[in-house]
């Protein structure tokens, strides 16, 4: 299968106090990733060296065989969705919100918005259950709704990549659920490329199918979620004592944390028994 | 049709029937002789009418100063609001319209304006008003942050420091400048000149077409320069285009008419309050609104209630203003946020 984002010795962030170096891999079209790492690991400066927040100190991103720095800004946005942590809480009605993502669409001149955007708009608030909420201002809505408006507002964009930094950090659990169902499933559905930071291990064990690792700035492993969330990784990098098991229904990695209490004790009943 | 649309289109037919109205109120009301309404059209067809002189050479040019004026100020402060993404800023409180009285001081002390005509001052105008813009802008923003509390301090602490230099520059100048100039400060629609006039309006209403252009990213960057340029437009070009056009349109209005404040705090305020804050209509809406104001702010200037002579009509509008903004400065729980 052909490579849709290839990124090659990327090097990126804020010399001297920290720097991202040496970032190399690249996702299929379709492919659901994500950036796992501690924090302060350089999850989020990878994060805006794709987006194009910050300026690449080395190296380059091709999407679909093109350098995306020599894209134009209106051609890389009807490209690449990028969902922040943040979600500003505007005084405007949901609707527009999500409506600004048909913004790369429209000419220069083209004022309103069209019967077309209305109804993308639409389907995307329906799917993230954001549409009840419509004449809702965004002020108004709790900060999980929020990040529902703005994950619709993505989708209306209609991208072929879309760059999430965790998506799902003010959601609750069938919140979660439902989000990355839908990601998953659109991504499986019209092939769009999913590049996502998330710090839960097990959500990232279950919905992704590559994960980067990333650790004190570089990338320390990248893989099948099978082959990265191993105790012997995740004890390494984030310096925390785990078990890893798999799902028996979905046979992904599943990774348990055990208290301090618990692993004495655990040492205890050992030392006894032998 | 979206009920958004019709609610935007019903809001321009109210202001403008009002602006209609107030148009005609103030070219048959105020200074030494009132008209009936019913007199005006046939006073403006008899052109030998002692009456018409009144109307068509003082009354008309002070009607449209006031539209262009306000329009252009209130424009300006919609822009501002916008790139800065607060409702407190504006050409007074940003120091801008001090920035420009200066420029234009200097060049009344050291006689400029005799070398090259009047229409150096709405020249110096821009150049002072884009001066301090940039000023304001850079002394504000670390790495990429604009620090809003600072930025209004250097706003208030530039109009003071321009104050205090125009007042170091009178006490150079002759003592016939002196009054005019001190009225100047204060802001009058009293303006013989018909090339400012017809300079003022043109820029103004020009401004109003250019602002258009600006629209789509404007409306993007109430999300933030960074997720605007997520949505394909290029926030800091943006900035300075906006940053440019502002400052000539407070330029020109400092030139002509001398300091009137606040003109773009309220009416963009108020305009959101009504209409939301889409800029698709904000900005014309809050052009349209301003003219409407300041017109309406004349006709009380005229009116004598207050005083026995006409009132300067920046001191009408300083005092609302004031008002305006301490209350909404100190509205708790309110959606205005200094930071």
């Amino acid at each position: 299968m052909k490579d849709y984002l290839t990124i090659q010795d990327l090097s990126c962030g804020y010399p001297p106090s920290f720097r991202l170096g040496q970032i190399n891999f690249s996702l299929h079209k379709g492919r659901f990733a994500g950036i796992i790492g501690p924090n302060g690991s350089g999850k989020t400066t990878l994060f805006k060296g794709i987006c194009g927040d910050l300026p690449l100190l080395q190296g380059n991103i091709q999407l679909d065989g093109r350098n995306i720095r020599a894209m134009g800004l209106k051609d890389r946005a009807k490209r690449i969705a990028v969902v922040t942590q943040t979600t500003e809480a505007l005084d405007i009605p949901v609707e527009d919100y999500v409506l600004m993502g048909r913004m790369p669409y429209r000419s220069q001149f083209q004022f309103l918005e069209s019967k077309q955007d209305h109804e993308i708009a639409e389907k995307y608030m329906k799917l993230t259950d954001v549409y009840h909420l419509r004449n809702k201002h965004m002020l108004h809505l709790s900060g999980g709704e929020q990040q529902l408006a703005a994950i619709a507002r993505a989708f209306t964009q209609e991208p072929d990549l879309l760059l999430l930094d965790e998506p799902t950090s003010h959601l609750d659990i069938s919140h979660q659920v439902q989000i990355l169902n839908l990601i998953q499933s659109l991504s499986a559905e019209l092939g769009l490329t999913v590049l996502m930071i998330i710090h839960d291990l097990n959500l990232a064990g279950e919905y992704c199918d590559y994960l980067m690792l990333l650790n004190k700035g570089k990338l320390h492993s990248k893989g099948t979620p099978e082959e990265v969330l191993t105790y012997t990784t995740i004890e390494e990098v984030y310096e925390t004592v785990v078990i890893t098991q798999t799902n028996p229904l979905s046979k992904r990695p599943v990774v348990f944390l055990v208290s301090n209490k618990m692993l004495l004790k655990s040492e205890e009943n050992k030392s006894g028994e032998a | 049709m979206e009920r958004k649309y019709i609610s935007w289109l019903l809001y321009l037919l109210i202001v403008c029937g009002l602006l209609i109205l107030s148009i005609g109120f103030s070219l048959i009301f105020g200074g030494e002789l009132d008209f009936s309404l019913i007199d005006l059209p046939r006073i403006l067809a008899d052109k030998s009418d002692p009456d018409n002189f009144i109307i068509m050479e003082l009354r008309v040019p002070r009607v449209i100063l006031a539209f262009a004026v306000g329009g252009a100020l209130s424009l300006s402060g919609a822009i501002l609001q916008g790139i800065y993404r607060n409702p407190l800023v504006e050409p007074y409180t940003l120091g801008i319209s001090g920035g420009a009285a200066f420029a234009i001081a200097l060049v009344i002390v050291m006689g400029w304006h005799r070398l090259f005509g009047s229409l150096l001052f709405p020249f110096a105008g821009f150049i002072g008003a884009l001066s301090t813009i940039f000023l304001v802008y850079f002394l504000s923003i670390r790495k990429g942050i604009i620090n809003i509390h600072k930025m209004l301090l250097i706003g208030v602490m530039i109009s003071f420091l321009a104050s205090s230099s125009i007042m170091f520059l009178m006490s150079k100048g002759s003592a016939a400048d002196l009054h005019s100039f001190v009225f100047w400060t204060m802001g009058s629609l009293d303006e013989p000149n018909r090339d400012l006039i017809s300079v003022m309006l043109t820029s103004s209403l020009a401004g109003l077409a250019l602002s258009y252009f600006f629209v789509r990213p404007l409306n993007a960057m109430r999300l933030g320069e960074i997720k605007a340029r997520h949505l394909g437009f290029n926030s800091a070009l943006t900035v300075r285009m906006l940053f440019i056009l502002s400052s000539l349109l407070t330029g020109i209005c400092v030139a002509v008419v001398g300091i009137i404040g606040f003109v773009g705090l309220i009416i963009p305020h108020i305009v959101r309050l009504i209409i939301g804050n889409d800029y698709r209509i904000m900005l014309i809406g809050s052009f349209l609104g301003g003219s409407l104001y300041l017109i309406v702010c004349d006709i009380l200037a005229r009116s004598k209630m207050l005083t026995e002579s006409e009132l300067p009509i920046g001191v009408v509008t300083g005092m609302l203003g004031g008002i305006v903004f301490i209350a909404m400065l100190s509205a708790s729980g309110s959606k205005i946020k200094l930071s």
